[in-house]
């Protein structure tokens, strides 16, 4: 697999750490319940198409979105954290 | 035996090699299989589970029953395709499954009891008594399973993998394929040309038919010129393709050296290709028929027949048989008959077949069995009412010809029936990505081929965005393609699919009776297809005589799913350069020679390697050097090099707040010039890590993260920064391979240190102080922080500088009584003081579990505060840190030991804890450990068990607080 960092272009996949679904942007607020830490913690979708996923691409310290199809395993598009956050 | 005048071997240039012992004469260009038809040897194998002679069935990598192994001892390859395997002089091959010899084989006593052998013997008979499974039946099993044998030595580390990139990856070189990387390589494309064999060409190599006016070999000569001429194409010959995978990722065997006497060339290359196109022009396999004995020695497929006597100048007999369904088997009989083979029959399939030749013809007839031991001797024919015997040592039959659409299907797509060429098809774009063409893709003559090529170049051209420049397609035959249905004759006898796994059109049709029948549950239960070949050349047979005992169509009936690879790869290519020192990078510190020098025994820290200990002559093992250097450490000065450790810096307006965020304690509050320890927790309120944060400047600190964390704090530091708090105004950077790190530890540390700097007032810092200074016009970071509870500091210098300052910090250390201490000492310096490692940091454990929960901040959000106060992180049921000693008869502690209650019984349900570092403390006479334990800060002063049950350990030990040696700090303090 490689994945497209938007500093340094397309690498092979062994140059990115994965961590799985970008929800973990979404990071409560101080004093959330109990409940949206769980969900933000331990409760995924798990969709059949378009996932969003989050992979860290090692040499240049960059952290990515990436768009890609959990069917067919396109990779869509890949953008800076920076830049996906609501 | 060869055929005067015909081939394209090179008949100046004999070769010899042995084949179970015996010299072979060959010619530069023949393979084992030629060779061995030369030579007129008729049994190449035997089969795997009935010991049946059998002789060359096909010429290529679908070859089910001439697997040999090439060379001997660590060198040896078992299950090499004689049909593969190219000759060169001294080459030593030997047949397999076999004993003694091939023609006298003592296993082929199974033959005579195949009738209790029939498919799910295994399931049905070695099932009861269950007490059996591993003693008796599993090896028994295992020593009459497996073709070839493992030599049981290490193979050489002699292969290599390679990774390349292109725009189209044309895989297959026949006329579809050459045409299609004509028309990528003249639009200026970067080409990959991959072929299995040892020369491209396809098919055009075994055929009499021309070709624009030349003939097959001399058109493909001139097609290659141009292509090796020009910069953007690679032509790659004996690479087999054997995996498609996500995102035009390819992966193919080149066999670079095995065809040639062993020299310094790697054997094989494990290549890793991506490619924007490809271009599938893998071509069709024949496929035989199942027929009563159709796997007598001489019964081979038509097209190999071909390639044998046009290719290599031989054949396997005086006189041949032909049969088949398609025009195939005329054209094979006018090669056989211009080579001066005797054409004895020729019978096909189509009752309304013409034929133009002078030989016996028998449309709409078909072969009955066969005769002959070792080898064929004749044939019962059918032709309308008559039966009749043919004498001949050779039957050449082709039921068809299957597409090769293997790699078109490996990642998921399925193939699709056409009935007007009985064969299975790729879908459209199969993978992402390829276009099929030629042969692979349903065309059986070579205009449409060329035409198809032509056509998939062009479409591989546009879809990268280049301008297309058609060659022209050159004249070439254009016969139409008929075929018939012919699977199976059915009679007495058994009728063969599988020749490697000794499947039987019986056993297929026995599967559907007993309700396997679906074509993955006939696979299993027959094992059709699950030898080396995969059941190339007769997976599709077999489905066709499924389809025919469940009353359904082929069409519905399907295919098992085809998987990677498309030939047995070796475990050697695949892990090449991966064994011994290429098994992990290895990383070493600035001071690492110094080390090595002074005789320390290296230790593995992740991929790093740290000095254990510094021996000096007389100590005989190395608690006796460890000792040594932790008294040094606590009476006069040690040095030690911590470069391993992770040091990040973090620069900016933002770094002190973003700080606040990670670390649990405030570190926006800390003063330029001092250092403070710190915590991280992850999101789940586990502890991620510890180290020391010292702000160098208003607005830069420099953290230090553990060797073993480093990593992930980075990984860390930068999602929180990127993905949490983008809007602060901050930089991170690892500078841990920049800075070389020692520790000076020790009541003379400061002497030591004043002793270096260039300005020795430098070296005057309160506790948990930093300064830059200099060592000899160098800049160095000091900081006063201690890991052993002496008085010490530690100094950064440019990596560069790491070893001559090393070397600097001995000499003046042994001025001062001191010198290097490494790892182990390092460890009990820490135990004693109950400083926490990751054995204690073990992704279970909390701040509060570790009694660090003061430095939980109440007045800010860090990373994992709102979690760390989950109830059940918290409280009496915790298991806390604690100190041990023993205070029993026995005095020593084992690491990753349980705790019980004094008078409890040492079961599962009655631990208390456990043990996570222990340590001999040569200051306290005494071992001490530190735990784990339940409620643990409570129990201080309590007596437990501590049982280890793997190394049968005991002991009595007393419960105390963590640090063991100077609790109140006043050393380290100084
Ligand atoms: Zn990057």
């Amino acid at each position: 697999m490689r994945l497209t960092c938007p500093h340094c272009g397309e690498r092979d996949l062994r140059e990115f750490a994965a961590r799985g679904s970008a929800v973990v942007l979404s990071r409560p607020s101080a004093g959330a319940s109990a409940e949206e830490w769980a969900d933000y913690l331990h409760i995924r979708d798990n969709p059949a198409g378009e996932a969003r996923d989050l992979f860290y691409h090692t040499p240049c310290g960059l952290w990515i979105e990436v768009t890609r199809s959990t069917i067919t395993h396109a990779v869509i598009a890949a953008r800076p954290v920076r830049e996906a956050k609501p | 035996m060869r055929l005067e005048g015909r081939g394209q071997i090179d008949r100046d240039h004999p070769v010899r090699f042995t084949f179970d012992g015996r010299v072979i004469d060959a010619f530069r260009g023949d393979t084992v299989a030629s060779a061995l038809m030369a030579n007129d040897i008729r049994v190449v194998g035997r089969s795997f589970k009935y010991h049946r002679p059998r002789g060359l069935y096909s010429a290529g990598s679908d070859e089910p029953n001439a697997l040999v192994t090439t060379g001997r001892g660590r060198d040896a390859l078992p299950n090499v395709r004689a049909t593969m395997q190219e000759v060169w002089e001294g080459l030593d091959v030997t047949s397999q499954n076999r004993w003694p010899s091939l023609t006298r084989d003592v296993g082929a006593i199974n033959d005579l009891f195949s009738p209790f052998l029939a498919a799910g013997f295994y399931y049905k008979t070695f099932m009861w008594p269950r007490a059996f499974w591993e003693r008796v039946y599993e090896p028994l099993i295992r020593r009459a399973a497996g073709l070839g044998r493992l030599s049981g030595e290490a193979a050489r580390d002699a292969s290599e993998k390679a990774f390349a990139h292109c725009d189209v990856l044309v895989i297959g070189s026949g006329p579809a394929g050459l045409m299609a990387a004509l028309t990528a390589a003249r639009a200026g494309a970067d080409v990959i040309l991959a072929e299995e064999d040892s020369h491209m060409g396809g098919r055009l190599l075994s055929e009499t038919d021309t070709i624009g006016g030349l003939s097959g070999p001399q058109w493909v000569g001139s097609v290659l010129n141009e292509l090796t001429a020009l910069p953007n194409v690679r032509v790659m010959e004996r690479t087999t393709v054997t995996g498609a995978y996500d995102q035009g990722t390819y992966g193919a065997l080149e066999r670079v050296s095995l065809h040639r006497p062993p020299g310094r060339a790697p054997r094989e290359c494990f290549w890793r290709i991506a490619a924007t196109r490809t271009i599938l022009a893998a071509g069709a396999l024949e496929r035989g028929v199942a027929f009563p004995g159709n796997d007598r020695p001489g019964v081979m497929l038509a097209s190999a027949l071909r390639t044998y006597v046009n290719r290599w100048g031989v054949a396997p007999g005086q006189s041949a048989v032909v049969w088949g369904n398609t025009d195939t088997a005329h054209r094979t009989a006018r090669d056989l008959a211009s080579a001066g083979i005797h054409v004895a029959a020729v019978i096909d399939a189509r009752a309304d077949a013409t034929t133009t030749g002078d030989w016996p013809f028998y449309p709409g007839g078909e072969v009955l069995s066969t005769q002959g031991r070792l080898g064929l001797k004749g044939l019962q024919v059918r032709h309308g009412r008559r039966e009749f015997t043919v004498w001949t040592d050779c039957l050449a039959v082709s039921g068809g010809w299957n597409p090769s659409v293997h790699l078109a299907s490996h990642i998921g797509s399925r193939p699709v029936w056409r009935d007007d060429i009985q064969a299975f098809v790729a879908g459209p774009e199969p993978v992402p990505g390829m276009d099929v063409a030629g042969a692979a893709n349903g065309i059986f003559d070579t205009a449409g081929c060329l035409a198809d090529g032509l056509r998939a170049g062009n479409v591989a051209v546009q879809a990268i965005g280049l301008e297309t420049h058609s060659p022209d397609l050159p004249d070439a035959e254009a016969t139409p393609y008929a075929i018939t249905p012919l699977w199976e004759v059915e009679g007495k006898g058994r009728a063969w699919l599988d020749l490697q796994n000794d499947v039987t059109t019986k056993d297929v049709r026995l599967a559907a009776q007993e309700n396997f029948r679906s074509p993955e549950h006939m696979k299993r239960y027959t094992t059709q297809g699950m030898s080396p070949d995969q059941g190339k050349g007769s997976n599709v047979t077999a489905l066709a005589v499924l389809a025919a005992a469940t009353g359904a169509t082929v069409a519905a009936t399907g295919t098992t799913t085809y998987r990677p690879p498309f030939v047995p790869v070796t475990i050697s290519a695949m892990g090449a350069g991966a064994k011994g020192k290429g098994f992990a990078p290895e990383r070493f510190t600035p001071a690492h020679a110094a080390a090595v020098e002074l005789g320390a025994p290296m230790i593995e820290a992740g991929l790093w390697y740290r000095p254990s200990f510094f021996p000096l002559s007389g100590e005989r093992v190395w608690r006796e050097s460890c000792d040594r250097e932790v008294r040094m450490v606590r009476e006069s000065v040690g040095v030690t090099e911590v470069s391993t450790l992770g040091k990040i810096e973090v620069m900016g307006p933002d770094a002190g707040t973003f700080l606040d965020v990670v670390y649990t304690n405030t570190m926006s509050s800390l003063a330029v010039g001092k250092v403070r320890y710190g915590l991280m927790l992850r999101e789940d309120g586990h502890v991620m890590d510890d180290g020391t944060v010292a702000r160098l400047s208003e607005d830069r600190f420099v953290l230090t993260t553990t060797t073993a964390a480093a990593a992930e704090v980075m990984r860390h530091l930068d999602f929180v920064a990127q993905g949490l708090r983008p809007g602060l105004n901050l930089r991170t950077v690892s500078v841990t391979e920049q800075w070389a790190q020692f520790a000076v530890a020790g009541p003379r540390s400061e002497a030591l240190v004043r002793s270096i700097l260039d300005d020795p007032a430098a070296g005057v810092l309160p506790f948990m102080g930093c300064t830059e200074a200099s060592i000899s016009g160098t800049g160095v970071r000091v900081f006063r922080i201690s890991f052993s509870g002496e008085k010490g500091y530690e100094i950064a210098i440019p990596s560069d500088r790491g070893e001559a300052l090393w070397r600097l910090l001995l000499a003046h250390a042994r001025m001062l009584g001191g010198g290097p201490y490494g790892l182990e000492a390092l460890n009990v310096l820490r135990i004693e003081k109950g400083f926490l490692t990751h054995a204690e940091m073990n992704g279970r454990s909390t701040a509060f579990d570790l009694g660090l929960q003061g430095m939980m901040s109440a007045k800010k959000d860090f990373i994992g505060k709102a979690l760390a106060a989950r109830p059940g992180l918290l409280g009496e049921t915790r298991e806390q840190l604690v100190g041990l000693r023993p205070v029993g008869a026995a005095r020593m502690l084992t690491a990753g030991a349980y705790l019980f209650g004094e008078g409890a019984a040492a079961t599962r349900e009655a631990q208390q804890g456990f043990t996570t570092s222990v340590a001999w403390s040569p200051t306290l006479d005494t071992f001490l450990g530190l735990a784990f334990l339940v409620n643990g800060r409570a129990r201080h002063g309590e007596r437990l068990r501590m049982v280890d049950h793997m190394r049968n350990v005991e002991a009595l030990v007393e419960v105390g607080p963590p640090c063991a040696f100077d609790p109140d700090g006043g050393r380290m303090r100084g």
